[in-house]
């Protein structure tokens, strides 16, 4: 069998084997083990891996024959970044439940999760992403609404509705697009090679455009999205912010541009407004917000915001850019909703007005946060700068006024990250919380990692930006404007 | 033929056991004798069809794979029915003989090649269901069912009738191959007694298929019906119809698509919104699945808007995904209504945690009905969306996507209530290995059928 496929087939193993594992220690045990051999099998894809544009590990089996659907999954320099990401954040994420007692469920969830994320991003038939597209919304839903607090049902019910509605014009769409092509193929490579007349792509890039953006979620069809990261448990806030919304980042680099590019043309513009009104709205309410949670899932969509505005402006740094940032974004705020999650677990709050002088009783846990911050901020040495330059550099190509409001994306950021770090952890030392206990154990594992590779990958950024670059070259000079 | 004969003596067979008061050996000669009635139609496969009879019946393919897949659903009912059966403690036999019995109109209507053996097998079909759906004489719901089931059911037939005969009026023939030289040689020159006699028939079918605007016996009659008997008539009446229905319009009408196209779309759009929206006011799983079933005529009826052998194989497809969920829809609510006593949703509170194995079958069964990738539901809809969109039908599918979302939300609900709400008790469901090994199949063939579909559409 292909290696890929076994990397597609493992996490749903675990994930039914998991619900035999009765007890709940050995679950928690046997998900991380089989999470970390994923991320070891992963590995050899990333030595393996050769940085030209061509699409590698490649494997097509016929999967509906009367529908010609193919199952054909393969990697390319844009794939293969977030094939890591979902791969090593799902190990970290696993490995942060170990505080609390989580049913084996959970991580029969967070694994089936996997598979669809992963399905995703290697997906090169329409049928096969959409596929994995609506798998993952699944376990998320169960994971927020059967663990999350507050008015979990109502909230969650919410996001999966909304969801679901985004895609299934998405569906609607692909059956179209597979309809125009000559052998009624649900091809990547027939979809891109289609020539469309541009009032019917404007229809298809809408009907794609809404399934991304409420997944990202772009400024206006962000509603679901904070209630559902706030009241969400913490791993499940984890996937959602470090790796679900990058599908939808990722599809529009893979799916939305390269198919109805006249359909881009047409409204490009109008979706790079919306991003960077989003990320300015976001800043200013997440500056606002009274609970840590809170203030993670509002600059979330601000940075999401730089991401989707550096994509539509298609060109090499702006797309380049948002791959890095994907990643970078993807570790920096699982870093910190595990840092919310360590201090509600010690304090029992994470409302801001309760907190403050955390940092004389948890110094370790400062440190880690500090970084955090600093990467959430886009200083220099930490992953977030390499990514936010090259994004603003992207979008500074394609319109200046857009960068000048897209670059307040740092002063905001600077404003509410450092309020969210003061009001936790400086200030007067509130009694209750003078001899609360610092991280320990595994709550050191997973801040070292993460804090570690958010200023690896500001130093040597290298890696990631090699592994990108002919791909996205050639995706640009496939596509062009 | 060999399966109509064997089911005709298996059920006189039936009948006799009962008279003998062998009430053990029911259900396993029930079920040897649909294994037989299988292997009878499994024969026909290879062969080259013919007309059989003077032209009244021909089993082709899709005649022999809607057959088998009727032969197969009511095995699995009447295993699943064992219980409830048993229970009423009087004339159980009759119960596995009327099934029988229905079982043959439905065959025979899936494979009919001349107007006569529509009306016989049609009747056939429903006289016995009325019987089942008021066999609980004490119960007025169940009476109820099977007063309105009765005059909706003749009052269709008038309608179906009524439109053959205008047919014959101007054809001067029953004969579906005669039907069709006619519309195909004439083409220019239609008779209006034709076009009369076409909209009657699918006013008359609509009727039986449970289409809006002609629905409105569906709700109360699947709600009063005995829980087991709705899962009959929701899944085995529900298909042949849909087979007699894809037949005719397959075999003689498409030439004619541009005068019933509009009619039927205007159908199809009513029955998918009438169906959702009332679905979401249910406070009832029963009556809530019986608006979905209305919905999802709704779906199964693209197929006859995309005739061609894409739409065949989706409504293969969608008939048996639809099936199987209901099978297991249906099997748990009789369940939860035994020992909990309550058909609300409220019901099945706390389910989740107390029988985790039954709760997720039944979720996988919900997200299957909503149309969730990975479950034959899905499958079926991705079918009959394409087929649609063959069509050109682009507007129909944007309509259909809003009711796809809209069917989320109530299929959702149940699973809401089972996992997210908490249960006043600690009761646990009691659920006979009987039933569990029913729902585990219809599971299987579930996730078999949306993982692999080719396992089926390559049948046809």
């Amino acid at each position: 069998m292909d290696k890929l496929f076994i990397l597609l087939l493992l996490p749903v193993v675990s994930s039914v084997v998991l619900l035999f594992v009765k007890n709940i220690k050995g679950a928690k045990w046997f998900a991380l083990v089989a999470s970390f051999i994923v991320l070891a099998l992963t590995l050899p894809f990333l030595f393996s891996f050769n940085p030209t544009a061509e699409v590698q590990f490649e494997q097509s089996w016929q999967w509906i024959s009367s529908l010609n659907i193919n199952f054909h999954i393969g990697v390319d320099g844009i794939s293969l970044p977030l094939v890591l990401l979902t791969n090593a954040l799902t190990p970290l994420i696993i490995l942060s439940t170990f505080g609390k007692n989580y049913s084996r469920h959970l991580y029969s969830l967070i694994l089936l999760m996997q598979m669809g994320l992963l399905l995703v991003f290697v997906a090169l038939d329409a049928f096969t992403f959409y596929v994995g597209w609506e798998l993952a919304l699944i376990p998320i839903y169960f994971i927020c609404a059967l663990w999350g607090d507050g008015d979990r049902i109502r909230i969650n019910l919410k996001f999966f509705i909304y969801t679901f509605f985004g895609s299934i014009f998405m569906l609607v769409a692909i059956i179209f697009l597979a309809q125009q092509t000559p052998e009624n193929s649900f091809e990547w490579a027939s979809f891109t090679a289609l020539n469309l007349s541009s009032p019917v792509q404007g229809w298809l890039f809408w009907a794609f455009f809404l399934a991304f953006a409420i997944k990202i979620p772009i400024f206006p069809f962000h509603t679901w999205q904070p209630a559902t990261y706030t009241h969400a448990p913490t791993p499940g806030t984890m996937l959602l912010a470090g790796i679900m919304l990058k599908m939808g980042t990722f599809a529009l680099i893979r799916w939305l541009i390269p198919i109805v590019p006249a359909g881009v043309t047409a409204y490009g513009h109008l979706a790079l407004l919306l991003s960077v009104i989003g990320l300015v709205y976001a800043s200013i309410i997440a500056f606002k917000q009274h609970n840590a949670k809170k203030v993670i899932a509002y600059s979330s969509i601000a940075h999401v915001g730089l991401i989707s505005a550096g994509i539509f402006s298609w060109n090499q740094a702006g797309i380049q850019g948002a791959i890095f940032q994907m990643i970078s974004h993807g570790l920096s705020v699982v870093g910190l909703f595990f840092i919310i999650d360590i201090i509600q677990r010690r304090t029992g709050s994470i409302e801001l007005a309760d907190l403050g002088g955390l940092a004389s009783a948890m110094p370790k846990l400062a440190i880690a946060f500090l970084v955090l911050v600093m990467a959430a901020v886009g200083l220099p040495l930490t992953s977030s700068f390499v990514g936010e330059f090259l994004l603003l550099k992207g979008v500074y190509t394609e319109n200046v006024w857009f960068a000048v409001f897209a670059g307040l994306t740092i002063i905001f950021s600077a404003v509410y990250m450092l309020r969210l770090f003061q009001k936790c952890m400086l200030g007067s030392v509130n009694p209750k919380w003078a001899h609360v206990e610092d991280i320990k154990g595994f709550e050191t594992v997973v801040l070292i990692v993460v804090v570690f590779f958010v200023v690896y990958l500001g130093i040597l950024p290298g890696g990631i930006l090699n592994i990108s670059e002919a791909s996205v070259a050639n995706l640009l000079e496939q596509v062009s404007f | 033929m060999g399966a109509i004969i064997t089911l005709s003596l298996l059920a006189i067979l039936i009948l006799y056991l009962g008279l003998y008061k062998a009430e053990k050996a029911l259900l396993p000669v029930t079920l040897i004798g649909l294994a037989l009635a299988l292997i009878f139609e499994l024969r026909l496969w290879g062969e080259n069809p013919e007309p059989l009879f003077h032209g009244m019946v021909l089993f082709d393919r899709f005649s022999v794979v809607f057959s088998i897949a009727c032969i197969v659903l009511s095995g699995l009912i009447v295993s699943l029915s064992k219980e409830f059966f048993h229970s009423l403690k009087a004339h159980v036999a009759e119960y596995y003989a009327l099934v029988i019995f229905s079982l043959i109109g439905a065959i025979a209507i899936t494979s009919y090649h001349n107007f006569a053996m529509l009306f016989v097998g049609i009747e056939i079909m429903s006289v016995a269901v009325y019987i089942l759906s008021g066999i609980r004489k004490v119960d007025t719901y169940s009476n109820e069912a099977a007063l309105k089931y009765f005059i909706m059911g003749a009052f269709s037939t008038g309608f179906l009738l009524f439109g053959i005969a205008l047919m014959y009026g101007a054809t001067g023939s029953f004969d579906l191959s005669i039907l069709r030289d006619y519309v195909t040689d004439n083409t220019s020159s239609i008779s209006p007694l034709f076009y009369a006699g076409i909209s009657l028939l699918l006013i008359g079918l609509c009727f039986k298929v449970g289409a809006a605007p002609f629905h409105f016996w569906t709700p109360d009659v699947y709600d009063g019906a005995p829980t087991m008997i709705t899962t009959y008539m929701s899944t085995v009446v529900k298909v042949a119809s849909f087979a007699a229905f894809f037949r005719l319009f397959d075999f003689v009408l498409t030439p004619l698509d541009a005068y019933w196209t509009p009619v039927l779309l205007t159908i199809v759009v009513i029955t998918l919104f009438v169906g959702n929206i009332t679905a979401v006011m249910q406070n009832s799983f029963k009556r809530m699945l019986a608006y979905s079933s209305v919905s999802h005529a709704g779906y199964m009826l693209f197929a006859i808007l995309a005739i061609g052998p894409l739409a065949s194989n989706g409504l293969l497809v969608y008939s048996i995904a639809y099936s199987l969920a209901s099978i297991i829809g249906f099997g748990a609510l009789y369940i939860v209504k035994r020992d909990v006593g309550s058909e609300l949703f409220e019901s099945f509170n706390g389910l989740g945690r107390k029988n985790p194995l039954f709760a997720g079958l039944l979720t996988v069964a919900m997200l299957s009905l909503a149309g969730i990738p990975f479950t034959a539901g899905f499958i079926g809809k991705f079918m009959m969306f394409s087929a649609a969109m063959s069509q050109y039908h682009i507007l129909l599918l944007i309509l259909a996507a809003f009711n796809a979302v809209i069917g989320v939300f109530y299929y959702l609900r149940v699973v809401v209530h089972m996992y997210f709400k908490n249960a006043e008790d600690e009761f646990v469901l009691q659920i006979s290995p009987m039933h569990m090994t029913i729902f585990v199949i219809a599971f299987i063939g579930t996730l078999v059928l949306g993982v692999y579909p080719d396992v089926l559409t390559s049948l046809m």
